[in-house]
């Protein structure tokens, strides 16, 4: 029916079914929006192409830094960081390449991917839409905030997976050796990294939560992504007047880079525990409070 | 000096007390603030360890012969007998040290009283290093006065319930007081000595580094203690082994003394002043200064000392040694009497002293066996902490113990030994004993703490050792105890003394030594080789799987005086190996988590739960009505007002009827409300009053009977990056209904996209949206289905296609629901009409009653029309108004039919050019509103 064609005919459709009941033939609240549709309706965004690229160009960028400045000497030899083993090997350069992303490159992207959920559908008034299929809401949300967690963790994953394998490629296999001193063999290395992967994603769920609510409270996606950004800043910030003295341990900034205690030579578990357990508590209530605003949202984008 | 060192500073100090405060707006900031507040007022609760005021009352008192003696003494809660605890200080403190202990105590029910040592602090008389009529016969007249007091609970007249504890100088005088007073009932001596003579002449060599900051902190000039402030007390600092912490002067001060050299000997005594200087000076203890020192320790009252004590002692602690609790512990055993084992990370050299989870065990164990409390814990009766890794939130080393049922001594619950390799070696003892080797330096201990992260200080000259090392480890071996190796020493010179230490090495050669020590032997010289067994530093290290085992024997060390005389030795191993003291015992305790890691995670599911289960009223689902099954849509009282408006309502009082078949037409002016019903209708708003019900089933958020209804509200919403066609297919797929049931094919034809299907939503005009979102809406022909505004952005042709389909689709039997503003479109489409103004219902019905019937007739005139003739048809009878038009006659009839008006007007001479119905809805739609809105 492009103004240059000719009017289509116009289909005749079929009788009404009688006697239909209360919902169209099929329709099951339970099968609305899989996870499979979700995620195929995410996936060709620009956004998380732009997200996989960079993740997935940031170790070569780093390869490229140490060919041109070439290789670390551990000049720093009162604080030995990760920095100075990055080109020792495979499992080295993928911790380093954590090292470098965890504080902030890893939170851009789960930002973004839980901060736009809701946010972007307003925005794109789809929203409507799914919700008049009609999606029931606490499903809308339970599939998108599960989706956009996957991706979370499909990006935190990534970033070190290439890492891994550019790094094996270009300083070979070998020990993960730590900054403090002895080195961890490749076998018992990589659960390490894997715990270390695991326990980012966790740290994150803060940052993912609170993109997650703002996205249900505003129709700007990057009101959303910017705030939760914003406020993890804000975190980092107050964990770092230390005059809060244990005050700050109910920062999940405190706890950011507890996984470094996976990489030295006696595995330490406190840390990374009191990180979850602060991070897994605020996810929850900021869930809840998504949750519980958008149950009951006037929906007038 | 204080031989204490300065506490370590942890993270997670007691949190100030705070108020929580509760925000009732926005919910959200309350949550977290529940969630925070939650922590910190418990944490306050829990750092506070019960209330109560601590009263403290200071009183010189008179000590054994008369020499004054600075006290404290601290009480709390009511005014019931309680038992007393006496609360020594280290040596170069005073009392001012332990006050927070003291408290503690007393706040936890106990008489506490706390006291400068002679020769320390405010009190008068010399140090005597607790000489029995000195510092120990002092302990008895406090006991005394503590038996005197109506608060402190006896046992007998005179005989107070009272336990002793105090680290390092005043934990010595618990042991000692224990020994010569029976009314003592329970200690607890803290990184301590057993035998004096032991812990500064190991093995006869004199631990010259440790000794001589021992004796200069007692031994400093008077002139300068004179300049300070009277009154005044130094404070025992971090600097203190330099020192420079001097005691104060005060009236009761004694004057110096002076050793037989004229050496300026302060506040010790004149026998012990004299003891030092002669040993020191020939750097080798004599047998007279041994059987003083030893006189001087508890280990000269070991069998009288019977009762229970809790025995703390440091690993990192290179003057009073692993070795010196050992023997503590086993003579008191040896007497019946209970006993536990705790061995501390840190100590003299440095490092955590755990004071907190010391001070309190201390308490436990006072509970126990001064309050009697039989149900009281006190804790494994042997205890290690273990470093474990650096706590990268605050660069601290983190401690967790490791505890078991019994203490086993240093040789270990069970012994492994393993083979040492390393030929026949032949080292120089350096004339001058110089340059040493090092092992640990006292103050720089707190690296010791490191030395499991490979951070080690050792250093061992060239020549000057000797070195025997295992092959690496098949699997991690933990030590616990003091390992010891049999070795062949060879010299000419008189004795050789060898300072043994036993390094871990690690593959790529890195070694460290644990905890930093070094254990001096002396060997009396034999040309031809003697055998001796060596005992290495008391450790509880793990020897990680791969890593080697390497024995050195040095001629020096920094911390000993070894022989000036230059000299060679031949060392050579004597036996197999090494003996590895180890006990399988001991289980790692729970990780040290605080407790609001544990309780954190359900509080927060509990105020999650809170929050989804309070909140705005409950949407409770309505029943469906049979009756209504067949009605595609009944609105009922229908009242929206949008927030922040209290009077301005969106929709008020609505209620009209929809059957199947109808094509209805939602008629209003901008801002009538149309576009809020209908979102209501959809589900997305909640209607402040009144009930939507489509097929019978009320309408809410999601009710499943939204399936049945197709909706196109407010322009297109589609993904912009995926392609029209992948679009209807997502959303198709979104519904979860079977992809046969979607009927694509006919909705694609409506939207007439063709090749443009296949582009990205983004590159659409607004016309093609428009199709593609209409086309949305009839997937899976819905039974009712509702179009806001359709034509909007459509060309002619199109519009009328689309009325077509509309007028077809409601043929079927199914029903439309068309929200417009522009007039000639509804009429064109609609058979039924529901007009909005201001959010109120206008009218309903039918399109042609609204609009007005036949009777109402426009006539077309040719030229002029004179008004005579125009009044002359208003009064036929039959014609209720006749009015002038621009190009014509409009006339009202009233009774007379329209082919008689024609022939009327006929009759009339009236050049009628056209007649028609006057059917403008534009009209009706005014008149109805009122006027323009």
């Amino acid at each position: 029916m492009t103004a240059s064609s000719a009017p289509a005919p116009v289909p005749a459709p079929p009788a009404a079914p009688a006697g239909a009941g209360g919902t169209a033939p099929g329709y099951r609240p339970g099968r609305t929006l899989r996870l499979r549709v979700e995620a195929r309706r995410q996936l060709r965004r620009r956004r998380t192409m732009i997200v996989a690229g960079l993740l997935t160009a940031l170790p070569f960028v780093l390869m490229a830094a140490f060919a041109i400045g070439g290789t670390p000497d551990g000049g720093g030899r009162n604080g030995p960081t990760l920095i100075d083993t990055a080109t020792a090997s495979g499992p080295n350069f993928a911790a380093t390449c954590l090292f470098v992303s965890a504080g902030f490159v890893l939170v851009v992207p789960v930002a973004l991917f839980c901060g736009d959920t809701v946010a972007s559908e307003a925005g794109w008034a789809s929203l409507r839409y799914l919700l008049a299929a009609p999606v029931p809401r606490a499903r809308l949300l339970g599939v998108k905030l599960t989706v956009a967690l996957g991706f979370s963790a499909a990006a935190i994953v990534l970033l070190p997976a290439v890492a891994l394998a550019a790094g094996t490629v270009a300083y070979g296999w070998g020990d993960l050796e730590l900054p403090t001193g002895g080195a961890l063999p490749a076998a018992s290395a990589l659960p390490r990294l894997v715990v270390v992967v695991a326990y980012i994603f966790v740290g994150q769920l803060v940052t993912a939560a609170l993109a997650f609510w703002l996205s249900t409270v505003t129709d700007a996606p990057l009101g959303a992504v910017g705030g939760a950004v914003g406020l993890t800043i804000v975190g980092n910030v107050l964990d770092a007047v230390t005059a809060l003295g244990s005050w700050r341990d109910v920062l999940p900034a405190h706890w950011q880079f507890s996984w470094a205690d996976a990489v030295q030579p006696t595995m330490e578990w406190t840390g990374m525990l009191q990180g979850t357990s602060v991070s897994v508590s605020y996810a929850v209530v900021l869930g809840a409070l998504a949750f519980r605003g958008f149950r009951t949202k006037d929906i007038v984008s | 000096m204080d031989l204490r060192w300065p506490r370590v500073r942890r993270p997670g100090g007691r949190p100030r007390s705070g108020r929580a405060r509760l925000m009732r707006w926005p919910a959200a900031v309350g949550a977290l603030a529940v969630l925070v507040a939650g922590v910190v007022v418990a944490g306050a609760a829990s750092a506070a360890g019960g209330g109560g005021a601590v009263h403290r009352s200071d009183a010189m008192l008179t000590g054994a012969g008369g020499v004054r003696l600075d006290t404290s003494y601290f009480t709390a809660g009511g005014s019931g007998r309680r038992p007393a605890v006496l609360l020594g200080h280290g040596f170069g403190g005073s009392k001012d040290d332990v006050r927070g202990q003291a408290e503690s105590l007393a706040r936890h029910g106990y008489a506490v009283l706390t006291w400068s040592a002679r020769g320390f602090g405010r009190s008068g008389g010399l140090i005597g290093l607790n000489a029995r009529d000195g510092e120990v016969a002092d302990v008895s007249r406090l006991v005394d006065w503590l038996a005197a007091r109506p608060e402190v609970r006896l046992d007998a007249p005179g005989d107070p319930r009272v336990g002793v504890t105090g680290v390092s100088y005043g934990g010595a005088v618990s042991l000692l007081a224990a020994g010569y007073d029976r009314r003592i009932d329970a200690i607890a001596p803290r990184e301590t000595y057993w035998n004096l003579a032991d812990a500064l002449f190991p093995d006869d060599v004199y631990k010259k580094l440790w000794s001589g900051i021992f004796f200069s902190t007692g031994s400093v000039p008077l002139e300068s203690a004179a300049a300070a402030q009277p009154g005044t007390t130094a404070r025992p600092g971090a600097t203190a082994p330099s020192g420079t912490a001097a005691p104060s002067g005060t009236a009761a001060r004694p004057e110096g003394t002076v050793a037989a050299g004229g050496q300026d000997c302060g506040r010790f005594a004149p026998g012990v002043c004299a003891l030092y200087q002669r040993v020191a000076q020939s750097g080798r203890p004599d047998a007279a200064a041994r059987v003083r020192l030893t006189a001087l320790s508890p280990a000269a009252v070991a069998s009288r000392i019977k009762v229970p004590a809790l025995i703390v002692q440091g690993q990192s602690d290179s003057l009073f040694t692993l070795a010196q609790s050992d023997a503590m512990a086993k003579a008191l055993r040896a007497n019946g009497a209970p006993v536990a084992v705790d061995w501390i990370a840190g100590g003299h050299d440095g490092g955590d002293t755990e004071d907190a989870r010391i001070d309190r065990r201390v308490t436990t164990w006072f509970d126990r066996y001064l309050k009697g409390g039989t149900g009281v814990g006190t804790g494994p009766a042997f205890r290690v902490t273990r470093t474990g890794g650096l706590n990268s939130t605050d660069g601290s080393v983190v401690l967790r113990g490791a505890s078991g049922d019994g203490y086993p001594g240093l040789a270990g619950a069970r012994s492994r030994d393993l083979a040492l390799t390393g030929s026949r070696q032949r080292i120089a003892n350096p004339a001058g004993g110089a340059p040493p080797a090092i092992s640990s330096v006292p103050g720089l201990g707190a690296l010791s703490g490191l030395s499991s992260l490979g951070a080690s200080l050792s250093v061992d000259f060239p020549g000057q050792s000797a070195r025997f090392e295992s092959a690496a480890l098949r699997g991690a071996v933990t030590v616990t105890g003091a390992p010891s190796v049999d070795v062949r020493v060879a010299t000419a010179a008189p004795d050789a003394v060898l300072f043994a230490k036993l390094y871990d090495v690690a593959p790529d050669g890195r070694q460290t030594l644990p905890a930093s020590l070094a254990a001096p032997v002396r060997v009396a010289g034999a040309p031809q080789g003697r055998v001796v067994r060596v005992r290495l530093p008391a450790i509880d290290h793990q020897f990680a799987a791969g890593h080697r085992l390497a024995l050195v024997l040095a001629t020096t060390d920094l911390g000993y005086a070894s022989p000036t005389a230059p000299a060679a030795y031949t060392v050579s191993l004597a036996g197999a190996g090494v003996a590895l003291p180890t006990d399988p015992g001991l289980r790692a305790d729970a990780a040290p988590l605080p407790w609001w890691a544990w309780a954190l995670p359900p509080f927060a599911l509990a105020v999650a739960a809170g929050l989804l289960l309070t909140g705005r009223r409950r949407v409770r689902p309505l029943p469906a009505d049979p009756a209504l099954a067949a009605v595609p849509l009944q609105i009922s009282g229908l009242s929206k007002r949008y927030a922040k408006s209290a009077d301005r309502y969106a929709v008020r009082e609505l209620s009209f009827r929809v059957e199947p078949g109808q094509v209805l037409g939602l008629l209003g002016p901008n801002g009538a409300g149309k576009t809020t019903t209908l979102r209501m209708l959809m589900g997305l708003i909640r209607p402040d009053e009144g009930e939507i019900r489509v097929f019978g089933e009320a309408v809410r958020p999601g009710a499943p009977v939204l399936s049945r209804v197709g909706a196109f509200v407010e322009g297109a919403g589609f993904l912009p990056h995926l392609t029209g066609r992948a679009n209807l297919d997502l959303y198709w797929q979104a519904t979860g209904r079977p992809e046969q049931d979607a009927h694509l094919a006919e909705a694609l034809e409506i939207a007439g996209l063709g090749d443009a299907l296949e582009r990205a939503v983004r590159t659409y005009s607004q016309g093609m949206r428009q199709r593609l979102a209409i086309a949305q809406a009839m997937l899976g022909l819905p039974d009712l289905l509702i179009l806001d505004e359709p034509t909007n952005g459509l060309d002619p042709p199109q519009i009328r296609e689309m009325r077509e389909v509309m007028i077809r689709y409601a043929g079927s039997g199914r029903t439309v629901i068309v929200s417009s503003h522009l007039l000639s479109e509804v009429e064109q489409t609609c058979s039924h009409l529901v007009v909005m103004d201001r959010g109120r219902l206008v009218t309903a019905g039918p399109v042609a009653e609204i609009v007005g019937s036949a009777d109402t007739v426009l006539v077309g005139v040719a030229g002029e029309l004179p008004q005579t003739l125009v009044d002359k048809v208003a009064a036929l009878p039959g014609v209720a108004t006749a009015v002038r038009e621009e190009d014509g006659l409009l006339a009202v009839l009233d009774g007379m039919t329209a082919p008689q008006l024609v022939a009327e007007l006929v009759r009339l001479d009236v050049a009628v050019a056209q007649v028609g119905p006057h059917r403008r809805l534009e009209d009706a739609f005014l008149t109805l509103i009122g006027g323009p809105a």
